[in-house]
């Protein structure tokens, strides 16, 4: 109910009240961001003598034929394709025994919760003591015992086999409480009528599980799935602190080679490239997401 | 009836098997952080790990001289105290204005707004990083903090839940000829307290737990954030595990205080934030 008068009176205070907020928006995102996206069509280089100039693709180009940085897309594209399912079936799980009503779910959900609320460094930290080599880690002894003796000790986070499941694993452990909490709110939402009607009909646990829970929790369990999947694409603070990327690049990933790029050589629009790049991803897996979302609700 | 508490059994032993593995590091982590260096490892891969004997603080003295952990712990409380608290005021009153004010341009720079919400910080963390080199702010305070004040999720999360709330009251103010700062003062922030309790809880911590931009940014110690302290003190020789726990447990226990305390807050707050986005 806008009147003439009041949408001239409020302009004023309304622009006082955005304009901090826009400054800062603009001065630190937009701009650092519309900056990445030129500098990368050039080949600007900190300390280089040469005049700067645009190269169109060609930083794009080297990416692409760069053995480091595709092994760095692979093993983002490999973190996703492994965390993303098990840590959602995880939080599922852990969601729908939380959601039963036992007595005692608010301690275990506190507990799941927990690694949530810990620094990611200090988690690298932690593990790092977990994944001891020799017979004496937390993570060794564990397996030697559940394997009844046949486990051999390892280095973990010195195999190139073995470091990116092990980075894999504290992920989440780190991130599984984050997802459970939004799916049993998810699961809190759905009506028990439905539940009702149909156990009137005779349906047992496993349909009511596959026709009813799993489709009232569709929208919830696409957005733990994108916020992760762009987590996988983030992946960084674990990596530096436990293996550097190796052993032979096989826990690197884009963000730890752009600030290799960007920090260690100098290379500003190189690395600017790889920003684009990382964002591209990002925009890509949002995309999907809202194609998904919107779909159901015209359905429903 | 037979078949419920047979599923309730099932139910609580998957609970405690699971529960024992998700907390093992967690117990290894607070007991070790009281056992002498050599123990902490020695120990993990038995039971004794999980077991508390001969526990001393030893550790915990050794953390303070053999780092500046008072000032570590200093500078991630005002890091992060000035970055959700300038970001409370700063998002909540763009995000009052885009959901209640009229005036021209609005909807353009709203819709833009919404947009700068998919840009993750490690998109613009290189170009902010030589921003910063230029203009010789890095290892100051001012970088940690400025540009994480205004953020486009915190100004839409303030903005769905002003949209939700009733107009009557501030309609009544606003023809007693009270001013909009007063109207948003003393009319929405009183009733939308939970909104602000959801943002503060992630922007904290979000911010609380960086690590990226630090150690892009800080130089010396001066400035050095918990995060990027633990990790250096990690690597500090010689390699004290125990030391390295008990650095471990003084910085995440505060923030496991309030989490405790709060825990309300923080699960609805993670959750409302999910369904809305």
């Amino acid at each position: 109910m806008s009147r003439p008068g009041q949408l001239n009176d409020q302009t004023m205070p309304a622009l006082l009240l955005v304009m901090p907020a826009l400054i800062g928006l603009l001065l630190f995102i937009l701009i650092p961001f519309s900056t990445a996206l030129v500098l990368a069509f050039t080949d600007l280089r900190l300390g280089s003598p040469l005049a700067v100039s645009f190269v169109g693709f060609d930083q794009f180009l080297h990416l692409f034929n760069d053995p480091d940085f595709m092994r760095a897309l692979l093993n983002n594209l490999l973190f996703a394709a492994v965390v993303v399912p098990l840590q959602t079936i995880l939080a599922l799980a852990l969601a729908l025994l939380l959601n039963r009503g036992l007595p005692g779910t608010v301690a275990f959900r506190t507990l799941f919760f927990m690694p949530v609320v810990f620094p990611m460094s200090l988690v690298a930290v932690i593990w790092s003591l977990i994944y001891a080599p020799g017979p004496n880690g937390m993570m060794n002894a564990f397996l030697h015992w559940a394997s009844l003796g046949h486990w051999e000790a390892r280095d973990f986070l010195r195999d190139p086999l073995l470091a990116m499941p092990a980075i894999m694993l504290l992920s989440i452990w780190q991130g599984v409480g984050f997802q459970m909490v939004i799916l049993l709110a998810g699961l809190q939402g759905i009506p028990q009528t439905l539940y009702e009607a149909a156990a009137l009909d005779g349906a047992d646990r496993w349909r009511q599980l596959l026709h009813i829970t799993l489709p009232q929790l569709r929208n919830p369990l696409i957005f733990v799935m994108l916020v992760t999947t762009i987590l996988a694409f983030r992946l960084f603070d674990q990596v530096q602190i436990m293996t550097r990327g190796g052993p032979e690049n096989a826990t690197t990933t884009v963000i730890y080679e752009t600030v290799q790029a960007a920090f260690a050589r100098q290379q500003v629009a190189l690395a600017s490239a790889m920003t684009v790049i990382f964002f591209l991803l990002v925009l890509a897996v949002t995309w999907l997401q809202r194609r998904f979302t919107h779909q159901h609700r015209e359905v429903a | 009836m037979k078949h419920r508490t047979g599923s309730m059994l099932l139910s609580y032993l998957l609970l405690i098997i699971i529960t024992t593995l998700f907390i093992a590091p967690l117990m290894m982590m607070l007991l070790g952080s009281f056992k002498a260096d050599h123990r902490v490892l020695l120990e993990s891969g038995s039971v004794a790990a999980l077991l508390p004997h001969d526990l001393s603080l030893q550790n915990y003295s050794d953390v303070f001289r053999r780092s500046d952990f008072m000032r570590f712990f200093f500078n991630s409380l005002f890091i992060t105290s000035c970055i959700v608290i300038c970001g409370l005021l700063v998002n909540s009153l763009a995000a009052y204005a885009f959901a209640r004010l009229q005036w021209r341009g609005r909807d353009l720079l709203f819709n833009l707004v919404l947009a700068l919400m998919i840009l993750p910080f490690e998109a613009i963390a290189v170009p902010l990083f030589y921003g910063a080199s230029m203009f010789g702010l890095r290892d100051t305070y001012s970088v940690q903090i400025l540009p994480f004040i205004a953020n486009a999720f915190s100004i839409y999360l303030f903005y769905s839940f002003f949209i939700g709330m009733p107009k009557e009251l501030e309609e009544a103010a606003r023809i007693d000829g009270a001013s909009t700062l007063r109207i948003f003062f003393s009319i929405i922030t009183p009733n939308a307290k939970p909104v602000f309790a959801t943002v503060a809880i992630l922007t904290f911590l979000t911010w609380w737990g960086s690590y990226l931009w630090p150690t892009m940014v800080t130089i010396g110690p001066a400035v050095r954030p918990l995060p990027l302290a633990i990790a250096s003190f990690y690597t500090l020789p010689p390699l004290q595990w125990g030391d390295i726990l008990a650095f471990g447990v003084m910085m995440v226990s505060p923030v496991l205080l309030v989490f405790v305390i709060f825990q309300r807050w923080f699960v609805a707050g993670v959750a409302s934030s999910a369904i809305k986005g």
